[in-house]
């Protein structure tokens, strides 16, 4: 939501989002500095929560160096030593969006540090996979280093964007599956719900794509139309839309909604 | 929802997806020719949507998937562009 402005906020309240939850993120361009990260965990945790609040929307965000800035090593161990004096903050829910971008070697060392940080501080994990081509080697090679620590519990990590080639291999390895939509070029409400009623309902959520490219906030309640379009009752899109991933989250102590009567 | 349901809800917006594929098509060939690994990749991904079964899109996905196993010695660039320069191998899937 960094990126983003207020309207959205105000829109995505008005559309029925009861939270937002914002993992660390490229920014469109590589930081120069530790120091940079510094200041944007600090935003992620600080300043965006409060811009949240004026529309009555809990904010929660995820922390991490993204992996299309884990080619420099030297940088990236910089910055992951920073995360441990962040996660105790009150709207940390875990570290992400962790990944990889381009399947190198690099990118993997650093993925591996950031599962081994989560393990050691107990903390839930967001997974970021490739897009395109990279996909579904990036999601193999992925899941080959989640399973590699014994300390990680699947039930406690979302591997997100998955597409239909790569979303039995993530809920067959017992975690769930976030399926992310865009506006463009990658996956449409009506996939989603295709993947949904091939799959069920299980350990899948939906999210939105919601940075400084073409991307729509109110994806997730578009998606929400075109089950009803579908004839789905209001139950089962609830389940899917909201009560799954209220599930999830709430693994976290922190994860909490505004009361409603 | 029965298929006639289905096609009331989505085939005019497939079919103008598939119109725009066929124009996509003709815009290429009627560009200079240029060697690039990502037409013959579409061509690869477009023969499995003739092909029966259920699960086209998972198969499309695949044939412009990267199949390989090792990890990239280096990053070449940020962005993705679509397609892998070697066919899919099934035998990794």
């Amino acid at each position: 939501m960094v990126s983003r402005v207020t309207d959205d906020y105000l829109a995505m309240v008005m559309a029925g989002c009861a939270a937002v939850c914002e993992p660390a993120f490229w920014a469109g361009f590589d930081r120069g500095s530790a120091q940079g990260f510094h200041d944007y965990f600090c935003q992620l945790t600080d300043y965006e929560p409060r811009r949240a609040a004026r529309y009555q929307l809990p904010h929660f965000s995820w922390l991490c160096i993204n992996p299309k800035e884990a080619e420099d090593i030297g940088l990236a161990r910089e910055v992951l030593a920073m995360i441990p004096a962040f996660l105790a903050r009150e709207n940390v829910l875990g570290i992400g969006e962790i990944g990889l971008n381009k399947n190198t070697r690099n990118e993997l060392i650093i993925l591996e540090e950031h599962v081994r940080l989560a393990a050691e501080h107990d903390q839930m994990i967001l997974v970021h996979t490739p897009h395109l081509e990279d996909k579904w080697k990036g999601t193999r090679l992925i899941l080959d280093v989640l399973r590699s620590d014994a300390r990680i519990k699947p039930g406690r990590v979302i591997i997100d964007h998955v597409e239909e080639h790569t979303l039995r291999m993530v809920l067959d390895a017992g975690f769930w599956a976030g399926i992310t939509l865009y506006p463009e070029s990658k996956c449409t409400p009506a996939r989603a719900v295709d993947m949904f009623e091939t799959a069920g309902p299980e350990r899948l959520w939906l999210n939105c794509a919601c940075d400084w490219g073409q991307s729509d906030p109110l994806a997730v309640p578009k998606a929400a139309i075109e089950m009803r379009r579908r004839g789905y009752n209001d139950a089962t899109i609830e389940k899917l839309i909201f009560e799954n991933p209220r599930r999830f989250l709430s693994q976290s102590s922190k994860f909490k909604l505004r009361e409603t009567n | 929802m029965d298929r006639r349901q289905l096609l009331d809800l989505y085939f005019v917006d497939a079919r103008a997806r598939l119109i725009d594929i066929a124009a996509f098509l003709d815009r290429l060939d009627r560009a200079e020719p240029a060697e690039d690994f990502r037409v013959e990749a579409f061509q690869r991904a477009l023969r499995e949507l003739d092909k029966p079964g259920p699960d086209r899109a998972r198969r499309v996905l695949l044939a412009l998937s990267d199949s390989t196993r090792e990890p990239a010695a280096t990053a070449s660039g940020k962005s993705a562009c679509g397609a892998s320069p070697q066919p899919f191998d099934p035998a990794s899937a």
